[in-house]
């Protein structure tokens, strides 16, 4: 596809007239994992649901390649944060994972035997397919994560919008994220995570957003991922970031 | 048809119409705003009986339903004022709506049928009199019709938009990006829920609607992990406190309305002490389980420091646990059983000796730093 996957214009969203995001403007190309890093409050989370039109825009536009979003949902993916569902929903993890074919299935139709197949094969892809049956309450948190990824890949997306998939997962989970992140790019798929760690940030991403309110700066990581613009991005904070990453990790 | 049957029947049907709508309301926690609306609709009642010049009941339903959602729509008006939290939004909304429905009755339908008492108590032990005519055919009560239409209308309505209400009240978020919109789904349900209030009115009066409703369906989430279980078991809930409720308000001589309310949450409170998953005795049991399983782990890795010390003799023995790790002689009796049980240590006198197996576990807890592996507990 020629156009961009994702294209913000001049996007303005405020919460009882106070902007959380100011006139940002935003080109994702294609095949890129991109990360969305700022300080707390740089309206990162607000990007992503404007973007799936979650919450209004007071001014400017989102296309998604090329066409509003409201037109674009099958193409669009979309992972939010695991605080933002109660896990003692009465459900299992594979029924979790069906949810995804909803949007293909449209009002009314029920899933049948492929979407169950194909929430299986999901399954199977973040390593979780011997907890299909389970509770999700009776997962932990790396593990309802990757329920929450597999749950993605089942809306069999192009373009992937992910609200903090690394917060609070073990290990084995952020090893399952990475992979599957390059395994989407592989298959020409684009990602735009909102990533919080600014120590791992440019190891796995190879595209960054710095946003504070407004873009700060956009691009290929090589070239953005400077000091200055860091410093410009979180202000007179990052020098104590430099020293401890592991705050901004924690908090 | 018998008076009797007429009532139990009329019974089980306005609790299944209750407990299918009510496992969503649970789930979404709005038990309070279901009691809200359930009060609301008094005064769409009695526009509906002003606007079809009498008793009429389409008008009410249509009425009621307006009113309803009228009512949501100023909670979530109050709500957004953000000075006003969900809770008060619903206290100040509910007895404004209801006061002006008793006004309105009190003003202008002194005499009419329309009183008080059989809005909020019902009066299901008349349902056999009240009868539905088709010209002169004698088509049997009418309530059975009202709620046997709204059981269908609500099983319809949770099997067509099964799939939307689920996604719905798991994750809003989602839906929404979707494109099933949350507000119109949440609107929808909430239409249904105050169409089933009317109905119930007739049957169980305001106040113990929210009863059928909520708590069979409460009951049901206590039960099962599944949705679908819980939509079945709410209503065999509701259905077996309809039945148990008119044979105890028999025996009585007491309300049947007010009898099922409580056989409602005579059930819950069976299933709050004994289901096997989520009931006060089993989660009770599982602590205890735990902390034996615990106190196991503690000894084991208090025998294997001490155990090549010179004063193994003294730290190993059975007297010294109650002492040192202050147990009580019970629990140390009873954790010293379970572990030579086990096979984990073995007895010599009154000395405690760890065998290979039991070493072996005392180690892998240090390594793990963790008492409880998982696999342990299991």
């Amino acid at each position: 596809m020629s156009t961009l996957p994702l294209k913000i214009n001049d996007l303005t969203v405020a919460y009882h007239e106070q902007p959380v995001l100011w006139d940002v403007d935003l080109s994702i190309p294609a095949g890129v994992l991109a990360a969305i890093v700022g300080p707390n409050g740089a309206g990162k989370s607000t990007l992503i649901k404007a973007t799936l039109g979650l919450v209004p825009a007071a001014a400017g536009s989102v296309e998604i390649f090329g066409q509003p979003y409201a037109q674009q949902r099958k193409l669009v993916g979309y992972v939010p944060q695991r605080s933002s569902v109660d896990w003692d929903f009465p459900t299992s993890a594979l029924d979790v994972v069906m949810m995804g074919t909803y949007g293909q299935l449209g009002w009314v139709r029920r899933p049948g035997r492929a979407q169950r197949e194909l929430a299986l094969h999901c399954l199977e892809q973040v390593s979780m397919a011997d907890f299909a049956q389970r509770q999700i309450s009776q997962l932990s948190g790396g593990q309802q994560q990757r329920v929450f990824l597999a749950r993605a890949l089942a809306q069999n997306a192009q373009l992937y919008l992910m609200d903090e998939p690394f917060v609070g997962v073990d290990a084995t989970t952020e090893r399952a994220i990475i992979d599957l992140l390059h395994n989407l790019r592989a298959q020409g798929k684009t990602v735009v995570c909102v990533h919080h760690d600014l120590e791992s940030a440019p190891e796995y991403f190879d595209w960054v957003v710095l946003l504070n309110v407004r873009t700060i700066e956009a691009g290929p990581m090589a070239a953005v991922w400077t000091p200055e613009n860091l410093a410009r991005t979180y202000g007179g904070r990052f020098h104590t970031l430099q020293r401890s990453p592991a705050a901004e990790v924690v908090g | 048809m018998s008076t009797m049957l007429a009532i139990i029947l009329t019974g089980v049907l306005v609790s299944s119409a209750c407990a299918l709508l009510g496992c969503f309301l649970v789930l979404r926690r709005m038990a309070m705003l279901a009691d809200a609306i359930s009060h609301a609709v008094l005064p769409g009642l009695v526009a509906g009986y002003f606007i079809a010049n009498g008793p009429n009941i389409l008008a009410g339903f249509l009425g009621a339903a307006a009113a309803g959602l009228i009512t949501v729509l100023l909670v979530e008006l109050l709500k957004n004022t953000r000075r006003i939290g969900g809770e008060s939004a619903i206290g100040i909304v509910f007895p404004a709506m209801f006061a002006l429905g008793t006004f309105l009755v009190s003003r202008y339908f002194t005499n009419v049928h329309l009183d008080a008492d059989a809005v909020l108590y019902g009066n299901i032990e008349f349902v056999n009199f009240d009868r539905w005519f088709i010209g002169s055919t004698d088509m049997g009560p009418q309530a059975l019709w009202v709620m046997g239409g709204l059981c269908v209308l609500n099983g319809l309505f949770v099997a067509l938009f099964y799939k939307e209400l689920k996604l719905a009240t798991f994750d809003a978020g989602l839906a929404a990006a979707l494109g099933f919109s949350p507000v119109l789904i949440h609107y929808a349900l909430m239409g249904v829920v105050s169409v089933t209030t009317v109905g119930a009115f007739t049957a169980v009066g305001a106040i113990l609607v929210v009863a059928l409703m909520i708590v069979p369906a409460a009951t049901a989430y206590l039960l099962t992990d599944r949705l679908p279980l819980m939509l079945g078991i709410a209503v065999l809930c509701g259905s077996l406190a309809a039945v148990l409720g008119f044979w105890v308000a028999l025996a009585l001589d007491a309300s049947v309305a007010g009898s099922i309310a409580v056989m409602t949450g005579v059930l819950f409170g069976l299933a709050l002490l004994w289901s096997p998953t989520h009931g006060l005795i089993a989660k009770q049991r599982r602590r205890a389980r735990q902390r034996l399983h615990f106190a196991r782990q503690t000894l084991l890795v208090h025998l294997l420091h001490h155990e090549a010390a010179s004063n193994a003799a003294a730290e190993n023995s059975v007297q010294h646990l109650s002492g040192e790790l202050r147990w009580t002689p019970e629990l140390a009796r009873r954790v010293v059983e379970t572990a030579l049980r086990a096979g984990l240590i073995e007895q010599d006198a009154e000395l405690l000796r760890l065998t290979a197996v039991g070493r072996e576990q005392a180690q892998a807890n240090l390594q793990t730093r963790a008492l409880f592996t998982s696999a342990a507990v299991a």
